[in-house]
């Protein structure tokens, strides 16, 4: 009964939001980013924000650059002092640069931007400095639609820091128009003796991208390449590495850590199943575009968004893109899990447990918070509860390059995406995706501990030097590994253990 | 007649120095000494802690310095080498001469950041011109940005095209300055044009030189702009300098401390090493 009265919602729902003619009003003909939901009536829409008035005051806001979070971050500032008369000043800093532009200030108890953006992960070197979520947020009826998952990533301690704008998890994205199709299945085929499919083990994955590499496959008069990954060392690709690593390194047989082990706090990232990830990565250097290992997000959202690849994964953003009206390949993208591996490094026997294993990894996302010492708390949260609000959100998410990813029930619904004319059986094939990895039991999350940014900065720089082929993978995870060891000599090991647990608690599936 | 007064007039300036110079240094040297961080944010004292770290236990500083040091050497010959050939070349009576002037010194006074950028458009080994145009003549696609060995090269390539001109510049206002008789006295000696290059213009220019080649290798030690938009220093660390290398502890792991630690050591290595080089290229270049 649950489940109809849910699904009858929903449908009545996304006709509500989505008929262009019913609810077309007043906002969406000055806004015309809504113009396809018009405002949607909650405690932060358009209609509630228009009766504030916060003339005279100026709200100071740090963010990612143009256009991934950059772009929705200055279009909602300028929707919100059209609104409501303050001024918003709009800062655009490199993704790298976000931590250190935040925390500088912090340090020195300072607060020159009352909002700060940064990825989820920054939580626990944050947090100190930023102003919880009201309670008068954390129960508004949209915030009662963000997953369970998403409310833990953006809290700590049961309280929640962060703002929820964004969900975020690395996925495979590949051209159905390829792999289904029967003539290359053939000729795939004879040339290997083995099946084109939708890749499960990252050999595969490897083996087609090969194939598929350095010639005009789509008749564009084109050359079009294998894979597009983020390999670009400062610019998230540890990542894309967990994302590659996890099939051949969370055995769940082995609970207690996927980056140390909880007990001894060892790091595990240069053992066997990291190494094999690793070496396929330096593999995949082969069928990357040119100039393919100096690729950062906007390059893989526009490569892979542009029709230049057969695969990617990582964020939602190039799945996004690819669907847009206006990208080549419209219509022509699937959405699977991320490729699994045959084997698994078991750390209790140390060998290798034969046997399929896949694992999803949960890298979350974007994150914003309000800073403690500003003093315009209440502007700054109206302001965030604005940017996240159902029509500004349902515009959003459809716009690659926006970076606006789903994080709540609502958009995990096919009818949501065939709305702004995805073909349904890709809808589907996208909710159906996401949802899995909710369900899954063998997830990774990301490291949420003091110093996160020196570990993962530590575990790129050695992986980027085994892609540019100056280190081998094992003495690139070796070099990452004893730095890790530094970085825990430095912070404290128990330090470091209390905040893992938390995550790997997640992991183990007891939270 | 008392002059202490005189001392008044000097605090003016006193304090700009104290301000501007000696007290960042001895600001950095006591952070050097502290263990700050991102989960320390405080000026504790660690002692020599965090120098024992340099000297023992980094060694992607000094392949960051060693890399540094073949760069700006080998981009502050080539920028002397080209910027003398156009002073020369604009320094006599020839056409168009202003017009040249002005065309040679452009480089130099655009955006580095905005330049690096189209070259970094430029460079680009899927989607740029350069090798969409050598693909015509059936080369590439060459790995400007993604060879560990070319990158250098690339990063060479752009830092010559920017600040030649700056070269170029002093030495033509150097070759103006000369005087003439020197010149008279070689064309009635029937000195021809190569060895009136070799015993006259080079000598009188040898200060001047030296002067342009410590200011460029000073301001090319710095070398941080064209390294983070062009390549952030990949492939891998291939084109790493001490300076991005510095930025990267402080301000992106935020090991403020340790970051502190590296600038201190890295300026005391500059001024020996740039004493040494001025010294040597006054003995090579000056003869009593």
């Amino acid at each position: 009964m649950k489940t109809i009265k849910t699904c009858v919602t929903a449908l009545i729902s996304a006709l509500l939001v989505f008929s262009n003619v019913a609810y077309a009003d007043k906002w969406s003909d000055q806004f015309p980013h809504i113009k396809a939901t018009g405002d949607i009536p909650g405690e932060c829409s358009y209609e509630s924000m228009s009766k504030k008035d916060y003339s005279g005051k100026t709200l100071k806001i740090n963010t990612h650059a143009v256009p991934v979070m950059g772009e929705p971050t200055a279009l909602h500032a300028e929707q919100f002092a059209k609104l409501t008369g303050a001024k918003v000043d709009v800062t655009h800093t490199p993704a790298g640069d976000l931590y250190a532009k935040a925390m500088v200030p912090f340090q020195a108890g300072q607060a020159p931007y009352d909002i700060v953006f940064g990825f989820s992960n920054f939580i626990n070197d944050w947090r100190r400095y930023l102003a919880p979520v009201p309670k008068k947020y954390t129960d508004m009826k949209q915030m009662k639609d963000v997953t369970p998952s998403h409310i833990g990533i953006a809290s700590w301690d049961g309280v929640m820091y962060q703002f929820p704008v964004d969900g975020d998890r690395h996925y495979l994205k590949y051209r159905k128009d390829v792999i289904d199709n029967p003539e290359y299945q053939k000729k795939y085929k004879a040339d290997t003796g083995k099946e084109l499919k939708v890749p499960t083990t990252w050999k595969e994955y490897g083996e087609m991208a090969a194939y598929f590499n350095d010639w005009d496959w789509d008749g564009d008069g084109e050359k079009e390449y294998g894979s597009a990954e983020v390999m670009k060392k400062d610019d998230l690709m540890y990542a894309a590495f967990y994302s590659r690593s996890a099939a051949y390194s969370k055995n769940p047989k082995t609970p207690g850590g996927f980056f140390f082990d909880l007990e001894t706090m060892t790091p595990l990232i240069n053992n066997p199943g990291f190494v094999e990830a690793l070496t396929d990565w330096v593999a995949a250097t082969k069928y990357v575009p040119p100039g393919g290992i100096n690729f950062g997000l906007g390059d893989e959202i526009g490569s892979f968004g542009g029709g230049q690849t057969l695969f990617s994964f990582s964020w939602d953003d190039a799945f996004v893109a690819a669907m847009q009206p206006d990208s080549p390949i419209n219509n022509k993208v699937g959405a699977a899990q991320l490729p699994g591996s045959t084997k698994v490094w078991n750390r209790n026997t140390n060998s290798w447990d034969e046997g399929f294993n896949q694992a999803p990894f949960f890298v979350w996302g974007w994150a914003v918070g309000v800073a403690k010492k500003s003093k315009e708390q209440e502007m700054a949260f109206d302001y965030l509860c604005f940017f996240a609000n159902e029509a500004n959100h349902q515009a959003d998410i459809g716009i690659g390059r926006f970076g606006v990813n789903p994080f709540r029930d609502a958009d995990f619904q096919a009818d949501v995406w065939t709305q702004i004319g995805w073909d349904k059986d890709i809808a589907q094939s996208y909710v159906d995706t996401l949802a899995e990895m909710e369900k899954s039991k063998n997830r990774v999350f990301p490291l949420r501990v003091p110093g996160t940014f020196e570990f993962n900065a530590a575990l790129a720089t050695a992986a980027a030097k085994a892609l540019a082929g100056q280190l081998s993978p094992q003495a690139a995870l070796d070099e990452a590994a004893k730095q890790w060891n530094d970085i825990l000599n430095r912070v404290g090991k128990d330090n470091v253990r209390k905040a893992y647990s938390v995550g790997v608690a997640m992991e183990d599936n007891k939270l | 007649m008392n002059f202490k007064h005189k001392f008044v007039f000097l605090f003016p300036g006193l304090f700009v120095l104290i301000g501007i110079l000696i007290f960042p240094i001895i600001f950095t040297i006591r952070l050097s000494l502290s263990g700050w961080n991102s989960y320390t944010p405080e000026m504790n004292f660690i002692g020599i802690t965090n120098y024992i770290r340099l000297f023992t236990d980094d060694p992607r500083f000094w392949e960051s310095f060693f890399r540094l040091s073949f760069l700006s050497v080998s981009t502050v010959i080539l920028q002397y080498i080209i910027g003398f050939a156009l002073a020369l070349m604009v320094w006599k009576e020839i056409k168009f001469k202003r017009f040249f002037r002005v065309i040679f010194l452009i480089p130099m006074m655009t955006t580095p950041v905005i330049m690096t950028v189209i070259w970094r458009t430029f460079f680009h080994e899927s989607l740029g011109p350069v090798n969409d145009l050598l693909g015509h003549i059936g080369i590439g696609p060459i790995l400007w940005l993604s060879d560990p060995v070319i990158a250098k090269f690339t990063v060479i390539i752009v830092e010559v095209w920017q600040w030649t001109p700056f070269m170029f510049l002093l030495l033509l206002a150097g070759l103006l300055s000369l005087p003439k008789e020197p010149f008279l006295a070689a064309a009635i000696d029937g000195a021809s044009p190569f060895r009136k290059f070799v015993y006259v213009t080079f000598p009188l220019m040898a200060p001047i030189s030296i002067g342009a080649i410590i200011i460029r290798l000073i301001e090319a030690s710095k070398i941080m702009d064209t390294v983070f938009v062009l390549t952030s220093g990949g492939p891998g660390t291939a084109t790493e300098t001490s300076s991005f290398y510095i930025y990267i502890k402080g301000l992106r792991e935020f090991q403020m401390g340790y970051a502190a630690t590296l600038s201190f050591t890295y300026l005391v290595i500059m001024i020996i090493s740039l004493t040494i080089i001025a010294k040597v290229l006054t003995k090579l270049m000056i003869k009593e």
